[in-house]
């Protein structure tokens, strides 16, 4: 390096700071500011003196531990956890299933129309999630479902989707039908990059199509399938439009039935901010380490199939 | 929902988690009012309401009376209910709420507790005197303060299909022992119709039929709040229903669902238990069956009783973070009393007035148009409002309530203890007053 272009660049030091102060400003004022106020307000609590009626009655004390300790013996979060686990092992693998098969098929080498169908499967995921659950609610309420209508003229049973085990079901399948299209269309594409030569490798080695989508294409997209087992683990974590728009049409949807409709209904229910904010803390604090769990898993193991394919 | 969710980073989703938390509080900092603190020339008031047409009421106001006094009111239309509740406190955090505020008679003690509302009782004249005392004795607390003036009442009524109930032979049950019998009787003679559900899906209709067996929910003895919400008055409520229910005599199934308009309106649910405004609510749910209802008083627990409870109704009053509170209280005792204002808010809102002279003026000397077949109905209205019982509320009811969905809705679906469901709304109830530091005994 000569001395001219060290020169130069001591004029530009201070750039690389100038450029990073937009996005460090937003970062600390719309991340780092709200999330640093809700842990505050997770520490916090109201206090009331007398019959908390009149000005000054009430106060904003610390609260220590005490919203956390509440949370976690307060059996409705767990239990929320519990049944949003529940979904999730319908939703994750059926789901994933469905798109990577779909994604398979469409790049089979003779598929007819499939610009048409790859779309068709697409589209749901353009209907807005509460528009989509209250169309499949009122497909499972068998007062007006046509559904119910041909199961009733055809003599068959009628079994009640918005209880029990079979909610579960009837939330999955919301979730399936609306997120298959997006899944598909990231595997589909991941697909698409395979090198040509590679399956005229296979080919001219005698696989059938069967073995090649098993052998090779499966293993390829493999980058593709964690990213999208990722992405649905936290959609998962996070459900609540589904039921909260399901919820006024059956009494088996609790106001708690998943941890953020209990974070909402603290809030904005009940009114206790502060039991919200700890709750919201505790979920995504348990997100962070269940993802981010997960993507190192995902990545060591990796390496090692790398370091396998190194010492073969 | 999974699949929009998904393309955000993992950063940013957890991130909205938080600020989901956040939220009410930002709100406050858009939606409130800046005002000159000038005390005399020019006043601009916010009011949040969510009554439909109520900026058309207020035209009157800004046209005529407080055009005189220069006292200028601005609606900034609202959702209703609990979550309203919410957004004032969050506002009045934050020292910048409304003006005015429409506010559930329900809401007032959670409001005043968190010192939000003014007292306005200086300001708004000879106001009591328009209004009955039980609707009145809500918006003091108890106190000599006045902390509201009531607009818009809902005393509950019984709702019955005329016409199906002379087909099945049915007479229009007077106690809930014949409220039984009769949903019994329809069972035999129609099996797939049900005479009405139990809906665990709104508060408010059990907070009434507690509040007219006599329940009183929240009292206060000296520095300490008692809380009886399964108290005796409520246990026989609960009892009552969740026995209808695990017999079979009624449906279980929520109120409001596309379901429950398609059984109102092709007679496969013959009655409901309601209040005032539920024309309004069939004229949408049920409008195939119009001219076919009809109305009456509700069920008693004895013959010789004559009470009613309330469900629903709502009062307008002034926040502590107002500048000009005594304009802000001129406006809300025009809007609630002036005969011109209650005229205007029948028409434009159709509301049902607190204010009892109003009960039988105005819009209100003929039927409604769903009800056209029953000439007598705002008469027999006004009748039923007065011997509404009175009312209880404490400082968290918004908690009662929402255990109430959960616990009840639960219970129904299960057909189970209806009394265990209550026990449990009282448990939390008091939990969550404890939490807040209130000296409680039950």
């Amino acid at each position: 390096m000569t001395t001219a272009h060290r020169r130069r660049s001591y004029g530009v030091k201070g750039a690389p700071y100038a450029f990073l102060l937009p996005a460090t400003l937003l970062f600390a004022l719309f991340f780092a500011l709200p999330i640093g106020y809700a842990l505050w307000l997770s520490f916090r609590k109201v206090h009331v003196s007398g019959l908390g009626l009149g000005s000054g009655a009430r106060r904003e004390v610390w609260a220590g531990l005490g919203n956390y300790t509440a949370a976690f013996t307060d059996s409705e979060l767990l239990d929320g956890a519990l049944r949003v686990l529940g979904y999730g092992c319908i939703v994750v693998p059926v789901m994933l299933g469905l798109a990577l098969l779909l994604a398979l098929m469409l790049d089979a080498d003779k598929v007819r129309l499939a610009p048409f169908t790859r779309l068709a499967i697409f589209l749901p995921y353009a209907i807005p999630g509460v528009v989509a659950a209250l169309l499949w609610g009122f497909l499972y309420l068998p007062d007006v479902s046509p559904f119910y209508f041909v199961l009733e003229k055809l003599g068959l049973p009628q079994p009640d989707l918005l209880d029990g085990g079979p909610l579960y079901l009837a939330l999955s399948n919301i979730a399936v039908w609306g997120g298959t299209g997006f899944n598909m269309i990231v595997i589909y594409t991941s697909l698409q990059a395979i090198p040509a030569e590679v399956y005229e490798a296979a080919k001219l080695d005698g696989a059938t199509p069967t073995q090649i989508a098993l052998r090779i294409k499966i293993p390829m997209v493999a980058p593709s399938l964690v990213l999208t087992f990722f992405f649905s683990i936290i959609a998962t974590l996070q459900v609540f439009n589904e039921p909260t728009t399901l919820k006024p049409l059956t009494n088996s949807v609790s106001t708690t039935w998943s941890p953020l409709m209990k974070v909402y209904r603290d809030a904005f229910g009940t009114g206790d901010l502060y039991q919200a904010a700890a709750e919201a803390v505790i979920i995504a604090f348990a997100t962070l380490v269940l993802s981010f769990g997960f993507l190192r898993a995902a990545n060591r193991r990796n390496k090692q199939d790398a370091s396998h394919e190194g010492a073969r | 929902m999974p699949n929009t969710k998904r393309r955000r980073l993992f950063v940013r989703g957890a991130a909205a988690t938080l600020a989901a938390t956040l939220g009410a509080t930002a709100l406050a900092a858009c939606g409130s009012s800046d005002e000159d603190s000038a005390e005399s020339g020019p006043v601009s008031l916010t009011y949040w309401t969510w009554t439909p047409g109520m900026d058309k009421v207020v035209d009157l106001w800004n046209k005529g009376e407080g055009k005189k006094d220069q006292i200028t009111v601005t609606v900034k239309k609202q959702a209703s209910g609990d979550t309203l509740v919410t957004k004032i406190l969050t506002a009045h955090k934050a020292g910048k709420a409304p003006d005015l505020v429409q506010a559930e008679y329900q809401a007032l003690p959670t409001l005043v507790s968190n010192d939000a509302l003014a007292d306005i009782g200086k300001n708004v004249g000879d106001a009591k005197s328009k209004f009955a005392d039980g609707v009145w004795q809500q918006t003091t607390l108890g106190t000599d303060a006045v902390y509201a003036v009531p607009q818009d009442i809902g005393p509950m009524m019984f709702y019955y299909r005329a016409d199906l109930f002379e087909k099945y032979g049915l007479t229009v049950p007077t106690t809930w022992e014949q409220f039984a019998a009769t949903a019994r009787a329809l069972k035999e003679k129609a099996p797939d119709t049900d005479l009405t559900t139990f809906s665990a899906n709104d508060s408010g209709l059990f907070a009434g039929l507690a509040q007219q067996a006599g329940a009183k929910w929240w009292t206060t003895s000296g520095d300490k709040w008692n809380v009886g919400i399964n108290d005796a008055a409520t246990k026989k409520v609960a009892d009552f229903w969740g026995g209808l229910v695990k017999e079979g005599a009624i449906d279980n199934q929520p109120m409001y669902t596309p379901a429950w308009n398609k059984a109102l309106n092709t007679g496969k649910q013959i009655a409901w238990v309601s209040a005032v405004w539920a024309p309004g609510t069939l004229t949408t749910a049920a409008p195939d069956t119009k001219g076919k209802w009809a109305m009456a008083p509700l069920p008693q627990w004895s013959a010789d009783e004559n009470v009613t409870g309330s469900w629903g109704g709502s009062s307008t009053a002034v926040t502590t973070d107002s500048e000009h509170k005594d304009a802000a209280a001129r406006f809300a005792a025009w809007l609630n009393t002036d005969g011109d204002a209650l005229n205007a808010l029948a028409k434009e809102s159709g509301i049902y007035p607190a204010s009892t002279s109003a009960q039988l003026s105005g819009a209100f000397t003929t039927p409604p148009d769903y009800f056209s077949n029953q000439a007598d109905f705002y008469t027999t209205a006004a009748k039923i409002a007065k011997t509404t019982a009175p009312s209880a509320w404490g400082p968290n009811v918004n908690v009662a309530y929402t255990t109430f969905k959960d616990a009840f809705g639960a219970a129904a679906k299960d057909k189970s203890d209806f009394s265990a469901a209550l026990d449990k709304m009282q448990a939390d109830t008091v939990a969550d007053m404890k939490k807040q530091g209130f000296e409680v005994s039950e």
